[in-house]
């Protein structure tokens, strides 16, 4: 039948059929084929069994990653107002860049920072530093982005581009413009290394925003609430098919400071383009009603994951804008001081009413001769004269009648030489010297003559604007001194020290500071009608050579000190003023005016209800400008 | 010659065989595709299945020594429609390897070349006068398997044409190869994989690279496989249930209905599901090895081995690189894998298995 095919066909193939030899051969190949396929079938099967039943466990643990995703819910910050309930510090509503770390492609790292204006060796570094840390815990890349960098987000994110971008509901700060009480807001930024491994921060996890400096970082705890979390079932284009649970964040408490906007922004204008400090008090709760430094920095900047870069020109300005001088600053006290030296001397009885001492211009003391910063002399001066007009050498004189270690003691029982323990970090203690300190610091004994120096508040003493605000606002309340504080205290606080001080000495060393401002004195200028303002003028030659290196002549002048309250008796508000290099004492005096004239403006304002508090302070308080995208 | 039609005469056990597999991949490609854009194709695979299961009641009904006769012609249309291909066909992730039909229907002409090839490699060796091929027949053959499979990777489409390999040698082990020159093949090329492999596409080469070291790029070119063995090795002993592989379900397994069906199927069927599907495949090329066995000639023999060459090619690179244990090819698994024009050739070659066997009692 075949042949017949055949030969219908003519293009068949003749057909050789399997007989003979040619069934042997077929048959042997096709049992050696057979093996083939049984090896075949064996070798395939041991890939299953290694993977399905040896390795079940690892597998079935990888499938289980690749579905879990936790996602956190970042907690809102607190915002921070001010004493009258305004907003200072706000947040505005963005989204949060994290980089996923379950999806992570280290070749994606370069052109996802590209993509995003970063270094790619500084995010190459964030990664590395969430090494230890489990892969389901997200890198938070940017906090608020630019127009450009959303658009490269939205175009590569996902399965296609960089599956590792995500983007979550997220708050940024925001702070007054120009800096305003940059140093007392602070600001906030990523928790560092070494941040992490202190107990204080423990309960943060990397990559959290956390307050770096003032009020953000003391009140931290209260502000930054606790961050929830998002458990949900994603598939490989990390869409979330299933949410498996969800933790919700406790949004960080709002604070509100004893901080006046009004009189702040006061003292923010008075020492525009200045360096140094004002501090404002009430004496009587030891409120905090303003608090400036300046130079000062925009907190706004940090508030998006500053750059290494930025943050070093920050750290390297010659003019310290970090550096917050209403607490840190330690300097010499210059003539401010002579109102607690002249306490300490009627206290201490080495001098009563009727001493006096003639002034012509300067004295011989321990064979030195210490001049008058008035050439000619003030003549035959008492304690008040001496006060108001700052005679050195009528202080020379009552130095060495009280001597050093009597000093000492009244310098640090009004709070001089320990902090004042302001709730703000990074306060220093500036220093009193006696003998003891001394011997202890430089193993030498004490020698008479530094006394006269210390006497004017030069040589070895140093103060911070806020001990000297917090030393007079006390001795100008009669010895109640009430601890600086920024965040209001629900039940008053008992005072920090209660020193027994006579009144009637309170009271004559009170009646020379108001003759400062009101009678003939070295701040006559700064007189306010109506109120009676008192305060003491200082001029300190520089304490540290931080500023040498300027080469600009007015870095070499003297620091200009003013210390004032008003009224003179039972103070409402007491005012300390450094002036870096401002060369005199009355040139921080109108510093000091314009806050105390614009506390008592304010209260006159309130005592009529019909009108609403018109300020200044709006102008720091509108929106961000939208120039911060720009960077 | 009734007996030659009987139905009784058919190799059930292949077909049933063949029907289970197909079965199993319907079941399968609806699970993988339950909610995606592509859960119709569980359907249309059905329809595929019946008109495989025409094709090979006629490739049954069609004597193949008639086929043999057309293998000329056959060839030449070959030849033919490779060239048309990249004119005519759209491109479909990257390659050319489709003739549009219209009505959606689209046409992959280098899996019915298989069919092509199977028929030619029996007729070339079944022809021969002496029991042992020489040299130049050796050229020939490879020539003549040469030139389509060059066209088919240039598509290109490598894993198709390397489909084409087995099937030749096949021919060539059950032609009676010399020993001496099977050897002196594998040296030649192993001295022309050098040159080889700067012939190699850039993605060929990183596939060959990524199956050396798959962690080399674990979300890149290494991503199909380490997911595939993952979702492999979640499966178990005992699976994660039908629909319920998180891998598949999820999407993080690709192409969980094509070429990595497999994957899928043990991450819901797990190992005890494995051995199932082997045993059945194990059966399909033993009943074919069978069939071969009782060829009324050489062709017949020829056109049995063939097909069980190819399939078992199919199998061991498909499920092999499931498991990491093959470089990544886009080839089918034979039967389960979607796809209309893979189902029809295999369907169809089948159909030349039985055409074989129902002539087995002849002369």
């Amino acid at each position: 039948m075949r042949y017949l095919r055949a030969e219908k066909d003519p293009d068949s193939i003749p057909e050789r059929p399997l007989f003979g030899d040619e069934t042997r051969f077929a048959a042997g190949r096709i049992a050696v084929f057979q093996y083939v396929i049984v090896t075949v079938f064996i070798y395939l099967l041991l890939g299953y069994w290694d993977l399905q039943v040896l390795n079940q466990e690892f597998y079935s643990e990888k499938a289980e990653q690749n579905q879990i995703k936790s996602l956190p819910i970042l907690a809102p910050r607190g915002k921070i107002l001010d004493r009258d309930g305004r907003v200072i510090v706000d947040n505005h509503e963005s989204f949060r860049l994290i980089l996923s770390r379950d999806s992570l492609r280290p070749a994606h790292l370069r052109p996802i920072a590209l993509g995003l204006n970063m270094d790619p060796a500084e995010l190459e570094a964030k990664v590395r530093r969430y090494q230890n840390q489990p892969t389901w815990f997200a890198i938070p890349l940017k906090e608020e982005l630019s127009l450009d960098e959303l658009a490269f987000v939205e175009a590569f994110r996902g399965q296609n581009g960089f599956p590792e971008l995500e983007l979550i509901r997220s708050q940024y700060r925001v702070y007054p413009k120009e800096g305003l009480a940059a140093h007392l807001l602070g600001y906030v930024g990523e928790i560092s290394d070494a941040e992490l491994n202190s107990p204080e921060w423990a309960h943060h996890n990397p990559g959290d925003l956390i307050g770096k400096a003032g009020v953000e970082r003391y009140y931290n705890d209260l502000l930054s609430g606790v961050d929830g979390q998002r458990q949900v079932r994603v598939d490989n284009r990390m869409n979330t098919r299933e949410v498996l649970g969800v933790k919700d964040a406790i949004p960080g408490r709002n604070l509100r400071l004893t901080i006046d906007l009004d009189l702040q922004v006061v003292a923010e204008l008075a020492m525009e383009g200045k360096r140094g400090a004002v501090v404002a008090l009430d004496p009587r709760s030891g409120e905090v009603l303003a608090l400036v430094s300046r130079p000062a920095f925009d907190p706004n900047r940090f508030a998006s994951r500053i750059s290494a870069r930025e943050f070093n020109e920050l750290i390297q300005d010659p003019y310290r804008p970090l550096f917050n001088r209403a607490l840190q600053a330690q300097l010499a006290p210059g003539s401010t001081f002579k109102p607690i030296l002249a306490l300490a001397a009627l206290e201490s009885g080495a001098i009563d009413d009727s001493f006096t001492v003639h002034c012509a211009g300067g004295a011989t003391w321990y064979g030195r001769y210490f001049k008058c910063h008035r050439r000619g002399g003030h003549g035959t001066v008492n304690l008040k004269t001496a006060i108001a007009q700052s005679c050195d050498v009528f202080f020379y004189a009552v130095g060495n009648r009280v001597g050093i270690d009597t000093i000492a003691e009244y310098a640090e029982m009004v709070g001089l030489g320990a902090r004042t323990g302001i709730d703000l970090p990074g306060e220093k203690e500036g220093v009193v010297p006696s003998s003891k300190w001394k011997i202890r610091t430089q193993r030498e004994k004490w020698y008479a003559g530094e006394t006269i120096s210390v006497a004017i508040g030069q040589g070895a003493l140093t103060v911070t604007p806020i001990q000297l605000a917090y030393a007079i606002g006390g001795i100008a309340s009669g010895g109640v001194f009430m601890r600086p504080h920024l965040v209001r205290q629900e039940k008053p606080e008992p005072p920090a020290r209660i020193a027994g001080f006579r009144p009637e000495n309170v009271r004559k060393v009170v009646d020379g500071m108001c003759a400062v401002v009101n009678g003939w004195g070295t701040a006559a200028a700064s007189r306010i009608p109506d109120i009676e303002m008192c305060g003491k003028t200082g001029t300190a030659q520089l304490a540290s050579n931080d500023l040498l290196r300027l080469k600009n002549h007015e870095d070499w002048h003297d620091n200009a000190w003013f210390i004032g309250f008003a009224p003179g008796t039972n103070p409402e508000i007491v005012v300390a003023v450094l002036w870096e290099n401002g060369a005199h004492g009355d040139m921080a005096a109108p510093i000091a005016r314009d806050v105390i004239k614009a506390y008592f403006d304010k209260k006159a304002r309130m005592k009529k209800p019909a009108q609403p508090p018109a300020s200044l302070a709006s102008a720091w308080l509108a929106p961000p400008a939208l120039d911060r995208k720009k960077r | 010659m009734a007996a030659y039609r009987s139905v009784r005469n058919l190799d059930w056990a292949l077909i049933l065989v063949a029907i289970a597999l197909a079965g199993l991949g319907i079941l399968q490609i609806y699970s993988a595709t339950i909610d995606t854009a592509w859960r119709s194709a569980w359907w249309k695979q059905g329809a595929y299945l019946c008109a495989g299961f025409f094709l090979m009641w006629l490739m049954t009904r069609i004597d193949y020594h008639t086929l043999l006769g057309q293998v000329p012609a056959l060839y030449m249309i070959s030849l033919g429609l490779l060239v048309l291909t990249p004119l005519v066909g759209g491109y479909v992730w990257g390659s050319k390897r489709w003739i549009p039909l219209g009505f959606g229907f689209k046409f992959q002409p280098s899996e019915f070349v298989k069919l092509v090839i199977v028929l030619l490699v029996a007729r070339y060796v079944s022809e021969l006068r002496s029991d042992r091929l020489d040299v130049r027949d050796l050229v020939k053959l490879g020539l003549l398997v040469g030139i389509p499979g060059a066209l088919v990777a240039a598509q290109p489409d490598l894993g198709t044409s390397l489909t084409y390999m087995p099937v030749l040698l096949a021919g060539l082990f059950f032609g009676g190869m010399r020993w001496q020159h099977a050897v002196l093949i594998l040296v030649a090329g192993a001295l022309l994989m050098p040159v080889g492999w700067f012939m190699l596409k850039d993605y060929q080469k990183a596939r060959l690279e990524t199956f050396l070291d798959p962690m080399k790029d674990p979300m890149g070119k290494g991503y199909q496989v380490i997911q595939s063995k993952i979702a492999v090795g979640a499966g178990g002993i005992w699976g994660r249930g039908v629909a319920r592989g998180s891998q598949t379900q999820l999407r993080f397994l690709p192409v969980a209905h094509t070429d990595f069906l497999i994957s899928a199927f043990a991450e819901e069927h797990g190992f005890v599901g494995i051995l199932v599907v082997f045993g059945l495949y194990f059966l399909l090329l033993m009943q074919i090895v069978q069939n071969a066995q009782a060829a009324p000639d050489r062709a017949g023999m020829l056109i049995c081995m063939g097909v069980c060459s190819l399939l078992l090619f199919h199998l061991l690179v498909n499920a092999g690189m499931a498991v990491g244990r093959m470089p990544v090819t886009g080839i089918p698994l034979p039967l389960m894998s979607y796809g209309g024009s893979s189902m029809l050739s295999v369907f169809m070659m089948l159909g030349l298995v039985n055409n074989v066997r129902l002539r087995r009692f002849a002369a």
